[in-house]
């Protein structure tokens, strides 16, 4: 963004009261960041994409009584490629992982994902499991995780809105740009493959690392 | 019409043409003699239609399709492996994620596993409010198959958003009686986990009341349909001694024209007390399949009535009945009950400690699908993801 | 329905050189099943199934079950010889064995014309390792099909006559049976907040100097 003027003639930016007042006037000022990305953020179309018993929250959430449609999912794409956001509502088996991380890479940028649901953030109750996948995040870039088994639609909703919170933030140059403006990141994930006793890699070391043990001192 | 036989159709041989020979400069194939040109297609795993991650390969000649493999295990979530680590009470939230539209009566099929395999006797309320909340989960159940099975004839969302409104009404007696929507872990051994007050009875009578009127306007748009009769009257049928043994259940079986209901032929819990019919169709396709479901909804619906004006007092679970540290005697129990996709099972074995040492769940969805192909043959796509969808797959129970 | 014995005795009278045992049932669900040698188990189960009196025509369940090698231990009792003259001396010595495990298969049977069951047929195999053959029955009942392909996917037992023996949940690749008692599942998860039982010890290969509670660890 621009310097701010060191001449003390010319005013500063203006803050939040004076541009809402102006606004209550008819006057809009608002900065090219701020309606690129209230566009993006209040029309996140996303996949018709479900796993397991999440799925049918989703699908209540898009349904009459919670209505995901006016907070701008009004459509749920069925292909990967006119979808802007992949909610993985239900446990990834390692079956299944191949799919999903090739549906991540036909989505074109920009591209948001929510990890719904214990099992899509960590595995969830199954997570002594042989064929489970212990969370999409090992190899895709999850935006926003939802907890709950299964979360309820409200719980989805604020993911959402948190999501399109978190769009709207997001400058568009610099290191924090969304990668569809950056040129040095690489779009598509690791696809594993189905080896003979686990996936191949278990994980994608660019986008997940185990966690280190922390626990405080039991004085 | 003459149906190819698919034992002699195998996949489309071809031969390479020498390029030169036709004057080509790369080289050409062309299909061997006879072969016609056949398609392979992987329908699934992921398609807005198959009812989750379900994949079929079909082989296509043209738009009919020849062959048909069923590929699952993309929700495998050893289910039965978990069991064989956890005690017999740890299992109780496993179940409700078997059916996960169903918990009730997932809940129920377990806990009168273990009730058999133990000797556990259940307390008469707990019995009447057993059957009030698997009849709920019927009404639930079908509600939602019928707005899935419309979603799939192409009635894109109108039939399923009425569906899901009266799922929600449901959704939120359960919620206010177990405390989640879906997930409720309500069935102990012996009995419920929670006793319902005099305002939930009250609720689910307004509800029982209203809901015939929810199905007139439901079916009024739906059931004397032309476009649904055509697309579903002759489609998918199967015969009844195909459906028997192939181990079909449930409504399923019922379409086929096959008088099997557990509620009648094994008589658990106190269904015998009830008055009800059970439906029977005549051809065993798709729209026999859509209306047994139908009309199973009414008889729940006077199922409903008589057991909320027949419930009787008493404890909701005998306090001396053991839930945690429950160590049955050695020895093994199938114990199953007619869930509103078909027969649900547990078997289950002891040995005496406080895990079992055999978990195995029945699912009617797994062994329903068994004959998916043969209800397919020389059909088309679209034929196909219908004939799926009235066969009410839930993969939660197919993969376990 | 007959009882048990009584099925069992015609069985066994029609079928002679077939073994049919009478399997108790310690719980009190009072579900006594019998035990075919696989040898006769297809005719055995083509015969119930057309049998006028039984008519099981629904094969509603096949179970897998695993038995592991066992070790047991005897004692042996020899007699040596003693102090010249005198009584030979018996000793009394421990001796372990391996005894072999084996797999079963366990399919429950119901009519649907004569409303009845449940019927419980069991099949053992030789042993876990290379004698794991076992007549299929999908030939008898079509409802078998899915279900000893799960069988052979998570067990391993082999199922002769299958039409289409392959891996049914699982994929093609997989090398392993998950559901045998001695299955070891890939090293894929980490520590837990509340670690217990083989929890624990998988944290303790993983974060070596956690294995003192308590201990304070640097963050990162």
């Amino acid at each position: 963004m621009s310097d701010a003027p060191t001449d003390a003639s010319s005013p500063g930016p203006l803050s939040a009261e004076e541009r809402d007042e102006l606004r209550r006037h008819g006057i809009l000022l608002t900065s090219v960041q701020e309606l690129y990305n209230w566009g993006r953020s209040h029309s996140v179309w996303p996949l018709n994409f479900g796993l397991a018993c999440c799925a049918i929250e989703m699908i209540a959430a898009s349904m009459a009584k919670f209505d995901i449609a006016r907070f701008g999912s009004e459509v749920f794409r069925p292909s990967p490629r006119q979808a802007d956001l992949i909610i993985v509502s239900g446990t990834v088996t390692k079956k299944m992982a191949p799919h999903v991380v090739r549906l991540w890479n036909q989505m074109p940028e920009p591209k948001y994902c929510i990890a719904m649901g214990a099992c899509a953030i960590s595995g969830g109750p199954f997570k002594q499991g042989y064929n489970v996948l212990k969370g999409i995040d090992r190899f895709i870039p999850v935006d926003i995780y939802i907890p709950g088994c299964p979360p309820r639609p409200e719980a989805l909703l604020h993911g959402l809105v948190q999501l399109q919170e978190k769009i709207r933030q997001q400058p568009l140059r610099g290191p924090d740009a969304p990668r569809h403006l950056r040129s040095d990141l690489a779009c598509d994930a690791t696809v594993p493959e189905l080896g003979a006793e686990d996936i191949e890699p278990p994980f994608s070391p660019e986008l997940w690392k185990p966690p280190t043990l922390v626990r405080p001192d039991k004085a | 019409m003459m149906l190819p036989d698919p034992a002699a159709t195998g996949l489309a041989r071809v031969r390479k043409i020498e390029g030169a020979a036709l004057g080509l400069r790369t080289p050409a194939f062309a299909p061997e003699e006879g072969a016609g040109d056949l398609l392979e297609v992987s329908l699934g795993p992921h398609h807005p239609s198959t009812h989750g991650v379900f994949r079929m390969d079909v082989v296509l000649d043209g738009e009919r399709i020849v062959r048909l493999k069923p590929v699952f295990g993309y929700l495998h979530r050893n289910h039965e492996k978990l069991g064989e680590g956890t005690s017999y009470l740890g299992s109780m939230p496993y179940t409700d994620r078997l059916d996960y539209l169903n918990s009730m009566t997932n809940n129920w099929a377990y806990a009168l596993a273990v009730e058999k395999l133990a000797g556990i006797p259940v307390t008469e309320r707990a019995e009447y409010v057993r059957v009030i909340l698997a009849e709920l989960s019927r009404l639930l159940n079908h509600t939602c198959l019928a707005g899935f099975l419309m979603q799939d004839c192409g009635c894109s969302g109108t039939p399923l958003m009425y569906a899901f409104r009266e799922r929600e009404k449901i959704l939120d007696l359960f919620e206010s009686l177990s405390g989640s929507r879906m997930m409720c872990n309500f069935q102990r051994f012996g009995g419920c986990r929670v006793d319902p007050s005099a305002e939930w009875l009250a609720a689910t009578r307004t509800l029982v009341d209203g809901y015939g009127a929810f199905l007139d306007e439901f079916e009024a748009l739906l059931s004397g349909n032309e476009i649904v009769m055509a697309r579903t009257q002759g489609v998918g049928r199967l015969p009844a001694a195909l459906a028997v043994n192939a181990g079909v259940t449930g409504p399923m079986l019922r379409a086929s024209g096959v008088g099997h209901d557990l509620r009648k032929v094994d008589g658990y819990g106190v269904y015998p007390r009830f008055n009800f019919r059970v439906p029977i169709g005549r051809d065993g396709d798709v729209y026999d399949r859509y209306m047994v479901r139908m009309l199973e909804m009414r008889e729940s619906i006077s199922i409903l009535d008589q057991a909320l004006r027949g419930l009787p007092g008493g404890p909701i679970l005998d306090p001396k009945a053991k839930q945690r540290g429950l160590r049955p005697k050695a020895g093994e129990a199938y114990g199953r009950i007619e869930g509103p996709k078909g027969e649900i099972g547990f078997f289950l074995g002891s040995d005496g400690t406080g895990n079992p040492t055999r978990y195995r769940v029945r699912a009617p969805s797994f062994v329903n699908l068994t004959i998916l192909e043969d209800l397919c043959l020389g059909h088309s796509v679209a034929d196909t993801v219908i004939i799926l969808g009235s066969i009410d797959i839930v993969l939660g129970e197919v993969d376990r | 329905m007959e009882s048990p014995e009584a099925l069992r005795d015609r069985l066994l009278a029609r079928f002679p050189g077939v073994s049919v045992e009478l399997v108790p049932n310690g719980s009190p669900s009072g579900q006594v099943s019998l035990r075919i040698s696989p040898a006769g188990l297809r005719e055995v189960a083509r015969f119930l199934r057309d049998d006028a009196a039984l008519a099981l025509d629904q094969c509603s369940n096949v179970t897998g079950l695993d038995s592991p090698d066992r070790e047991v231990v005897e004692t042996v009792k020899e007699s040596q010889p003693g102090a010249p003259g005198g009584p030979p001396v018996v000793i009394e010595r421990k001796q372990t064995r391996i005894e072999p495990g084996h797999l079963e298969v366990v399919y429950h049977l119901y009519s649907v014309a004569r409303r009845h069951g449940p019927v419980i047929l069991r099949a053992r195999t030789g042993n876990r390792t290379d004698a794991v053959t076992l007549p299929s029955l999908t030939p008898v009942w079509r409802s078998c099909e899915f279900q000893e392909r799960e069988v052979f996917d998570l067990y391993g037992v082999v199922f002769e006559g299958h039409p289409d023996l392959r891996r049914i949940l699982m994929w093609d690749a997989f090398a392993g049976h998950p559901m045998r008692k001695d299955y070891v599942e890939p090293d894929d998860y980490e520590w837990e907040p509340t670690p217990h039982g083989e929890v624990l010890a998988k944290a303790r290969r993983h974060y070596p100097s956690a294995a003192a509670p308590g201990a304070v660890q640097p963050s990162p």
